[in-house]
């Protein structure tokens, strides 16, 4: 792999990062604890929905984000020619 | 049957299962004996680390904080599960690329120092011995309470199963272990919720449950039914926060990170055969530990309002036989204070009467299917599944004691020409003495055993997470950055620590907190010191050499990964 298509790799990754950190950070900091208030106003089923976010909802998106990393990495790795042969045995 | 002959049959299988995949899964070789051989498939992995991640505390006393946390509990939740989408997304593929043994490996290797790294293997060490002595405690408290052996009869037979497997296995028969240790500990989590939701809400699914109209037909919410009677007994209602904003999102970033940086888990992410692997591992391990911590809530709701409905102005002749059971082990405790007979549950704000009865956090969980009237066998496989579970992390901070001495301080620091078949002996003595002191911690427990556990999380957070992270992400961070970085890190946030928690604990509250951020959360304060510490030392000091620099863009890119170890080396 030459330095060039590297520099690009890297800089894909990093810009995946950024947006899947920024909603991590948005289901979690934002919607589960600072804006846990505002947001109990609205009813989700039984739920505030603060309420169901904070004990709920972002574990679901935690594990969501997760896969959708998974899915755009593997798809970057096969695009650079640099994804790694051979089964999990 | 009754429960404790239910509890003899369920505890007595479960452990055969272990030692029989003990036996069948015995390391042969270092790298076995380390990271399993590098092969394991990401899903079989996810498993061992979700085994090795729930501890006792998840287990047994996390549904039980939040019982009485009330929404406050989402420190946990969110605390003990975000650190997984870090973990996934900026550690576990460039570890498993770098493919060594240890945690220390990466910081020794990546700052080419071996200062740093014998303070990765002080650190390393000082986490899982706090750690572990809890599981062993727990280990205890499960045996004394449903089968009435001693306390320290039950830390001595755990002890002895974990010696077991973990000498032989190592981290292959760890692994495994693990595996099965999952499913015993999830099915017997899982067991009495659906019962007991659907027992509440005719919804067998407990996620759903606790959002859904009770089954009794009030036609309130479960949640507004608690908030209720919350309000009517003088606590706080379950569904509003107490703790102030800042600190919740202090106390739940310390516990994210410190996740991320834990050595026990990071681990778990060089026993994969290639960096994708280790990549959707994370997500597998992730998506098994959510089905209990999204589970854990919903046990918490429906307990809360079972005891408040049950106990609460109860006369005391009329106590249910699990009252008075824990009673006997001092678990729950009851003082007439009017000398009415009735048992008057009463939170901080209630005007008509005082409180009487104490209940500990830590029985909400076992105690919970006992309470709902749920049959003798559910009962007895609770208590299997919190052996499952505090096993389970033993087994794996055991293992990273043990390869913390036999590789990192003896092969790589002290004696680097001792063969595999000599390192392999100190790693199996180091483990057996690192098992022979856990129990003895178990069975003699120092006062702060709980308190240290946020000590663990905060070191954790404030040490390894800035260093990993600046090492993969930034090429110009030197060895002088990440010694001076660490140390101060640790140093502030043990600081901060030890006083509010050992040295002046009547301080040890909101007023004279630092910004109102409590011990629990320092460790965030501590990991963004270590940061500022790291950046400006390195950019004062000369660059890391060339090839150094070449080794971190090789872990960035995945082709290539190649073995998890030197086999022999």
């Amino acid at each position: 792999m030459d330095q060039q298509s590297r520099r690009l790799y890297w800089r894909k990754n990093l810009q995946y990062l950024a947006i899947l950190l920024t909603f991590w950070f948005v289901v979690s900091f934002g919607c589960g604890i600072l804006f846990v208030d505002y947001l109990d106003q609205f009813r989700f089923g039984g739920f505030g929905l603060g309420f169901w976010f904070a004990q709920q909802g972002a574990i679901y998106f935690f594990v969501l984000q997760i896969i959708i990393y998974v899915f755009l990495m593997n798809r970057l790795d096969r695009k650079f020619g640099v994804d790694e042969k051979g089964d999990a045995q | 049957m009754n429960v404790t002959a239910w509890t003899f049959v369920l505890v007595g299988l479960s452990f055969a299962l272990y030692i029989g995949v003990a036996i069948w899964s015995r390391a042969g070789t270092t790298g076995e004996f380390y990271v399993a051989g590098g092969n394991i498939p990401p899903a079989v992995n996810g498993l061992a680390t979700a085994a090795d991640w729930m501890s006792a505390a998840s287990f047994i006393s996390m549904a039980g904080l939040i019982s009485y946390m009330g929404r406050d509990g989402t420190v946990y939740l969110m605390g003990w599960t975000g650190g997984y989408v870090l973990l996934a997304l900026l550690l576990a593929p460039y570890l498993r690329k770098f493919g060594k043994y240890t945690v220390p490996d990466f910081v020794g290797d990546r700052y080419y120092s071996n200062v740093a790294r014998v303070v990765a293997v002080i650190c390393a060490i000082f986490i899982s011995f706090t750690y572990v002595a809890g599981q062993m405690r727990g280990v205890g408290i499960v045996f004394s309470r449903f089968l009435d052996v001693d306390i320290n009869t039950g830390v001595i037979i755990g002890m002895g199963i974990v010696f077991f497997y973990a000498v032989l296995g190592g981290m292959k028969g760890i692994t495994y272990t693990q595996v099965a240790q999952y499913c015993v500990l999830i099915f017997a989590y899982m067991v009495p919720a659906f019962f007991i939701s659907f027992m509440m809400t005719d919804m067998p699914i407990p996620q759903l449950g606790f959002g859904s109209e009770l089954a009794d037909g009030s036609g309130m919410t479960l949640l507004e039914k608690l908030d209720n009677l919350s309000t009517e007994l003088g606590f706080d209602p379950y569904t509003d926060g107490r703790k102030s904003t800042l600190d919740v999102f202090f106390i739940t970033a310390a516990l994210m990170v410190g996740t991320a940086g834990l050595p026990h888990v990071l681990v778990r992410f060089y026993t994969v055969p290639r960096v994708k692997d280790a990549r959707s591992s994370a997500g597998w391990a992730l998506l098994f530990i959510a089905l209990l911590y999204t589970t854990a809530p919903a046990i918490s709701a429906f307990a809360r309002t079972n005891i408040l409905t049950t106990v609460a102005d109860m006369p005391y002749a009329e106590a249910p036989a699990w009252f008075t059971n824990w009673e006997d082990i001092g678990l729950i405790t009851f003082d007439d204070k009017n000398g009415d007979g009735i048992v008057q549950y009463r939170g901080p704000h209630a005007t008509d009467t005082e409180n009487e009865l104490d209940i500990d956090k830590d029985i909400i969980v076992m105690a919970n299917p006992e309470i709902a009237k749920l049959p003798a066998w559910v009962v007895g496989l609770v208590a299997a599944g919190a052996l499952a579970a505090a096993l389970s992390t033993a087994a794996g901070l055991l293992l990273v004691i043990s390869s913390s001495v036999a590789h990192d301080l003896l092969k790589k620091t002290f004696k680097p020409e001792i063969t595999e078949h000599q390192e392999l002996l100190t790693a199996r003595i180091a483990a057996g003495v690192a098992v022979v002191i856990a129990g003895y911690f178990g069975i003699n427990p120092p006062g702060f055993v709980a308190q240290v556990v946020a000590f663990a999380f905060g070191l954790a957070a404030a040490s390894f997470f800035p260093v990993m992270v600046l090492g993969i992400f930034w090429k110009r961070m030197n060895k002088y950055g990440a010694i001076c970085g660490m140390i101060t890190g640790i140093s502030f946030t043990a600081a901060y620590i030890i006083f509010f928690k050992f040295v002046s604990p009547e301080l040890n509250s909101a007023e004279h907190w630092f910004m109102g951020i409590s011990p629990e959360g320092i460790g965030t304060l501590g990991m963004l010191i270590n940061i500022v510490v790291s950046v400006v030392v390195s950019l004062t000091t000369p660059e890391p050499p060339e090839e150094i620099q070449q080794f971190v863009e090789n872990i960035r890119v995945p082709a290539d990964a190649g073995e998890a170890h030197e086999l022999s080396a």
